[in-house]
């Protein structure tokens, strides 16, 4: 958390990251750390750049994102307040939920009848995006810097000039009969 | 703008329905203006880049509408420059269809023999080549391997990739970096140039209106070339002839917004839009049952981990393309990759505990990303998208500056949709979970519902005009000197591929629209050869069409 950055900012960033997590779960940055749920054993989509992704102007999604937030929390009030659950008052709402709750939250924010569906949605696909593509940075910067999502998936690194070729491509052979139908021109009939 | 420009005939849109009718307009002598909403991108500004900003985003969108997300080509070339350039004719089959409204949905003069010649054509024109087993990449020989185990075909299928210069690099989504695919911008495109065309990118067509000689007039707006939400200006250019090819999803939008201005449009007009009854499913291989059962090795100890690598679609299993099976539950299965992102984001866990497409037990198997096989259904839907009120401009609400935006496409898939997904899926599943290879999963709808990269029919061919919006020659009902060629105008999903058919069908309507050009007072002749100068499809398909050349 930035020193400098307002009540308004610290909050939106908390919870944002909380539901970041909540989508591709990380491992606590730092001891104490409240965003980040801690249920995975490295790092998730806050750690792969989910808020730069989140704030940059080419994805769209900045002058939401306070209001997300918002109303983010409000759910979780509400949520807790169904649930029993006695939140801590000195971080926001969502982020005072564990991660079983915070999930629970998100599958009913998401599901096909909720009527903001689609802000939760935005969420959702910007935080999956940070962590299994890094679309904050260049790819080659984002694999160079041992960005956890592509890490994670294994990408192939590319060539020295940051193009990639796979010239071991092919088994070699035919491995399976073609159709009986199929035309001179290699389509079926 | 002091005044109004002229051109013989507008083209809106640069994808296959554009580039052809530019290519042999231009060539027949006619003064052609392509109007184009995206970028001009070639080979050297394509990137191997997830960045937003990149070429991914810039020449890419993804549509996300209630019920059914579209992603579609944005950019000179249009969706032959995103496309994997896998190349199948339709089954012969698929032109007698009724889906459920009980009679025939293709005009009577199309068929599948009827369309050869013209299949002929762009085979010659990109070209497209049969595919050998031998640059089939791992993914695809998995796939076949996985049918032969389980008693299914499965073949390499035609494609516009010229595989010398393929690198097998998978970017073929952010427009091909070594040209290796046969885009547009490789034939039909530079030889309408040649011939005096102009292309104007990132010109966004607002509405046509009708001019008093009975030509049309076409408004346009001129975006910025990063934010595409931002305008820059606008204009209008006259023409005696349109001819529109704006892409499924933009086309019935622009027509719909030119409705005040133009009058009634047909019924069909942003109705029967089809998905092409796409599905997709992901398997996530163990690596030692395709060695043991599949007896597959990459010949360093791997078995596959090569979800990365290949080149798009490149084998499919056409044992479900069979004609004596009962409409909605015939489907093709191809091999696929999508990349990181549009191919992750809505895979499902197996067996998950909790949620199954986020979460923790997500994670878990993003780390098997590499053993990862992603298998696409074709089936046929039921025609049952309607586009809503069209946005402002455009034809969604952009979200981002480039790529994501909101459209008004309403898809609500019925019984017969549900159950050609059903029966794909359990075969799918009867393949790759034989013997333990794998342990496969359907793309979640609960996310962004249904999702098509194959969007067909919302503006489409027939004989009866209740049912459909241009007749068989492809000219708009009521709106004469209107065509529309692009994936709009195919009355049905297609069980395969689409975009050889979307061309096929371009240049079968070729010789009708310059005959209505001429009709119109266009000095313009039908008979270019293919962009290449080659004739011999030319003079086959001239046989099928003297009647329109003697005029």
């Amino acid at each position: 958390m930035e020193p400098s950055a307002s009540d308004e900012e610290q909050i939106k960033v908390m919870t944002l990251e909380a539901f970041a997590d909540t989508i591709v779960p990380g491992n606590k940055r730092w001891p104490g750390d409240r965003a980040v749920a801690g249920v995975s054993d490295d790092a998730g989509a806050v750690a792969a750049g989910a808020l730069e992704l989140l704030e940059s102007p080419a994805g769209g999604l900045s002058p939401w994102l306070a209001g997300l937030a918002a109303m983010l929390n409000a759910h979780a009030e509400n949520h807790a307040a169904g649930q029993g659950i006695e939140l801590d008052g000195t971080v926001p709402a969502f982020v005072s939920l564990d991660y079983d709750q915070r999930v629970a939250l998100v599958v009913r924010l998401t599901a096909w009848d909720h009527p903001e569906r689609q802000g939760w949605v935005n969420l959702v696909m910007f935080s999956n995006m940070a962590f299994d593509t890094g679309a904050q940075m260049h790819t080659v910067d984002a694999l160079a810097a041992g960005h956890p999502g592509l890490l994670t998936l294994g990408f192939a690194p590319p060539d020295d000039d940051g193009l990639w070729r796979f010239p071991d491509y092919s088994y070699r052979r035919q491995l399976a009969d073609l159709h009986p139908a199929t035309t001179a021109s290699g389509s079926p009939a | 703008m002091t005044a109004t420009e002229s051109a013989d005939v507008l083209v809106i849109g640069s994808g296959f329905g554009g580039a052809i009718a530019a290519y042999h307009l231009a060539a027949g002598g006619a003064r052609v203006v392509v109007l184009e909403r995206g970028p001009w991108l070639e080979a050297d500004d394509y990137d191997h880049d997830f960045k937003l900003g990149s070429s991914t985003t810039r020449i890419f969108d993804f549509t996300v509408g209630d019920g059914m997300s579209v992603l579609t080509g944005n950019c000179v070339g249009g969706g032959s420059v995103v496309y994997f350039a896998t190349m199948p004719r339709a089954p012969g089959y698929i032109f007698e269809r009724q889906g459920s409204i009980g009679r025939r949905l293709w005009p009577s003069s199309l068929s599948r023999d009827s369309l050869e010649p013209w299949y002929d054509r762009v085979t010659e024109a990109l070209p497209i080549t049969k595919q050998q087993w031998e640059t089939v990449p791992f993914a695809g020989g998995v796939w076949a391997a996985a049918c032969h185990n389980a008693g299914h075909t499965c073949n390499p299928v035609p494609a516009a990739v010229d595989t010398s210069l393929c690198t097998n690099c998978n970017w073929m989504l952010s427009g091909c970096k070594f040209d290796a695919k046969r885009s547009l911008l490789l034939n039909y495109l530079p030889a309408a140039l040649a011939h005096g065309a102009e292309i104007r990118p990132l010109h966004e067509v607002q509405q046509i209106s009708r001019n008093s000689d009975g030509g049309y007039r076409v408004h346009y707006n001129t975006l910025h070339d990063v934010d595409y939400r931002e305008q820059t200006g606008n204009g209008a250019i006259d023409a005696k002839l349109i001819v529109l090819a704006a892409g499924t999803i933009a086309t019935p939008v622009i027509l719909q917004r030119s409705e005040p201005e133009l009058g009634k449009m047909p019924d069909a007009v942003g109705k029967y839009f089809s998905g092409n009854g796409e599905r997709l499913n992901t398997a996530v291989l163990n690596e030692d049952r395709v060695r043991d059962v599949l007896g597959l090795d990459r010949g360093d100890g791997r078995a596959y981990e090569a979800n990365q690598i290949g080149k798009g679609p490149v084998a499919a299993c056409w044992d479900w393309l069979d004609g004596t099976l009962p409409e909605f539950e015939r489907f093709s299965l191809e091999q696929l990759y999508f990349p990181p992102g549009l191919g992750t984001i809505l895979t499902q866990v197996a067996d998950a505990t909790g949620p199954t497409w986020f979460g923790k037990e997500k994670k878990e198997m993003m780390r098997r990303w590499k053993s990862w096989l992603t298998i696409f259904t074709m089936s046929e839907d039921d025609n049952e998208g309607v586009f809503g009120p069209p946005p402002a401009t455009g034809n969604s609400m952009r979200v981002s500056q480039q790529m994501f935006g909101l459209g008004p496409l309403r898809y609500e898939p019925t019984e017969n949709t549900r159950r050609g997904w059903a029966r794909a899926d359990a075969a799918v599943k009867s393949i790759l979970e034989k013997d333990g290879l794998a342990r496969v999963m359907p793309w979640t709808s609960d996310v962004v519902g249904a999702y098509t990269v194959h969007p067909l029919a919302s503006c489409r061919l027939g004989d009866d005009p209740g049912t459909s919006a241009l007749d068989g020659n492809h000219e708009l009902r009521g709106h004469p000197g209107i065509f529309v060629t692009d994936g709009s105008a195919v009355p049905t999903a297609l069980n395969v591929n689409p975009a050889l058919t979307i061309a096929a069908l371009a240049e079968r309507a070729m010789p009708a629209i310059v005959r209505a050009a001429r009709q119109r007072g266009i000095d313009v002749r039908y008979g270019a050869p293919s962009p290449d100068g080659d004739t011999s499809a030319r003079d086959q398909a001239s046989k099928a069409i003297a009647h329109l050349l003697d005029d």
